[in-house]
């Protein structure tokens, strides 16, 4: 009763409610596009698209423009660029993929020490803030998560297809390389989204976590998705309300919320399962 | 009497970056045909089925499959691959993987599962004796169970040839003749090309022999001829490690018992 109060209070308040709304939009989008991720094993890469981002964060916000714009953009552009090398070039794509990683918060780094004047909230791109939400977020939130379902929804069978037997797709002649970038622009956009509520250090955690833990559980692609995207919402509302209460920053509270239901379960799963004599 | 060229390769050289695999292969296997090519583990083997494939290009040389270029060609060619042990964590039911033999060229074409193409997936998973491990997820299947899955997948596209590589790598040998009597069925009605590094495991059920290592050696027999032997020299020890059939050898280098 009295939990139920607290929560009650908890999201009496404006901004915390938008951060409800932005952990669950996220939610549905890194539950989907994570599984993606995971199972295509390019973890690494959708790292690189988020530090890369910070190279439009930069820019952007050197020629006074809206540093989202440029994240955007530049994570687009990366993943872009990240997918053509890894297409291109299967062998060497991570020492590639390590390096644009590095150029892309290198030319962050040096375009926001370039400009003049206080920029606190730049750190809202590196660690999150979730708290911060306006209404545009939200929007751009929602505009994102359409978009995934969208895509999602139509591929389905050959985004399967691509993640399981590239070499079998490309024998049936399906758009390898055209379905992998658009998978790319999917992370990248995912990337930009999650950056709002966790980070961009912490993306991955975000991506790989809940279906991570899902695929403890389940053996197919779709209810990975399903309980990703459940996972997801339920680490972020326990995260919240917690660092709330504990008044700690938002974003480490969730991947933390979130790291340890995945120990816990993956501890669970192993004492769990018998072993065959 | 020479039938439709069903695979053709015209002096064919391939490899990667400056790195020559192939040298000069000529090869042409014409409807109905079930061939066997065997050689040495970095041979040349996987190459010669990615060039088929269309999957990397020749630096010369031309490819036919149906008469046509690799990349229009290889839908008819239903390929089936090594199995590696790495693949089992995906989480995927048997039924949607035999699915992948249904895919279509255009995304949108690929929305869902049409009520043939479910017919076509069950018939290919009743063919191969799994239609019972259809809900299965595939980590929990067998090497053997996993070869035959691989094997419906590539029948669900309804090919004009089966093309295997390493088809008993996985397998127990009880499994990989029942493996092996299965295709010699297919072969009423699909060309099989089937590739291997296991002479014996394949010489008693395929109908003609060639060798590869960097040249093709293929004449169309059943026989591993002296020049087979001359031109990829690490076969012979390959069959010397492995035992070999008295009916592979040519007449004059064993007693006479083939016709």
């Amino acid at each position: 009763m009295t939990m139920i109060d607290t929560i009650q209070n908890i999201f009496a308040y404006d901004f915390m409610r938008n951060a409800l709304f932005a952990s669950l939009l996220v939610g549905v989008v890194c539950g989907l596009i994570g599984t993606l991720v995971v199972l295509n094993r390019i973890v690494f890469l959708g790292g690189g698209i988020a530090h890369a981002a910070y190279g439009g964060i930069g820019l952007a916000y050197y020629f006074g423009q809206d540093p989202m714009l440029g994240a955007i953009l530049f994570s687009i552009l990366s993943a872009l660029g990240m997918g053509l090398v890894h297409l291109r070039t299967k062998t060497r794509s991570d020492t590639l993929i390590g390096v644009m990683w590095s150029i892309g918060m290198a030319v962050g780094i040096i375009f926001v020490s370039l400009t003049p004047g206080f920029k606190a909230d730049l750190m809202s791109y590196l660690f999150g803030s979730l708290l911060a939400v306006s209404g545009a977020d939200l929007q751009l939130m929602a505009l994102v998560m359409l978009l995934v379902i969208v895509f999602v929804v139509l591929f389905y069978r050959s985004l399967l297809a691509i993640s399981f037997d590239e070499t079998f797709s490309t024998v049936r002649n399906l758009p390898v390389a055209a379905l992998y970038l658009m998978m790319l622009v999917m992370i990248g956009l995912t990337v930009v989204v999650a950056m709002r509520v966790v980070g961009l250090i912490m993306v991955i955690a975000m991506l790989t976590i809940p279906p991570a833990t899902a695929n403890l559980f389940l053996k197919d692609m779709k209810g990975m998705m399903l309980l990703s995207v459940g996972l997801s919402w339920l680490f972020s509302g326990v995260g919240l309300v917690l660092s709330f209460t504990l008044n700690l920053q938002a974003g480490s509270v969730i991947i933390l919320v979130a790291a340890l239901s995945y120990l816990a379960a993956g501890g669970y799963k192993k004492l769990s399962v018998h072993p065959k004599p | 009497m020479t039938g439709q060229a069903v695979i053709e390769l015209k002096d064919v050289w391939a490899g990667y970056e400056g790195d020559r695999v192939l040298e000069a292969v000529n090869f042409r296997m014409e409807a109905g045909d079930y061939v066997g090519l065997i050689g040495p583990n970095g041979g040349g083997k996987t190459t010669l089925i990615k060039v088929i494939l269309g999957l990397i290009k020749p630096e010369r040389g031309s490819v036919r499959v149906m008469g046509v270029s690799p990349e229009k060609g290889r839908h008819f060619i239903g390929y089936v691959p090594q199995i590696q042990p790495g693949d089992r964590a995906f989480p995927i039911k048997v039924w949607d993987v035999v699915s992948m033999g249904r895919l279509k060229p255009h995304l949108l074409q690929n929305l869902h599962l049409s009520d043939s193409d479910k017919n076509i997936v069950e018939r290919s998973l009743r063919q191969m004796d799994i239609l019972d491990l259809a809900k299965r997820s595939i980590n929990e299947l067998s090497g053997g169970q996993r070869q035959r899955v691989t094997i419906a997948r590539a029948l669900a596209a309804e090919p004009k040839i089966l093309m295997l590589d390493e088809p008993t790598s996985s397998v127990d040998s009880r499994s990989s003749s029942q493996m092996y009597d299965l295709l010699a069925e297919l072969n009423q009605s699909i060309s099989i090309l089937l590739i291997s590094h296991d002479l014996t495991a394949i010489s008693t059920y395929v109908k003609t022999i060639g060798c590869v290592n960097r040249r093709l050696v293929y004449s169309g027999q059943k026989e591993i001829t002296s020049e087979m032997l001359g031109t990829a020299y690490e076969c012979p020890v390959d069959l010397v490690a492995h035992g070999l059939p008295h009916r592979v050898l040519p007449s004059h280098q064993e007693e006479d018992d083939h016709d």
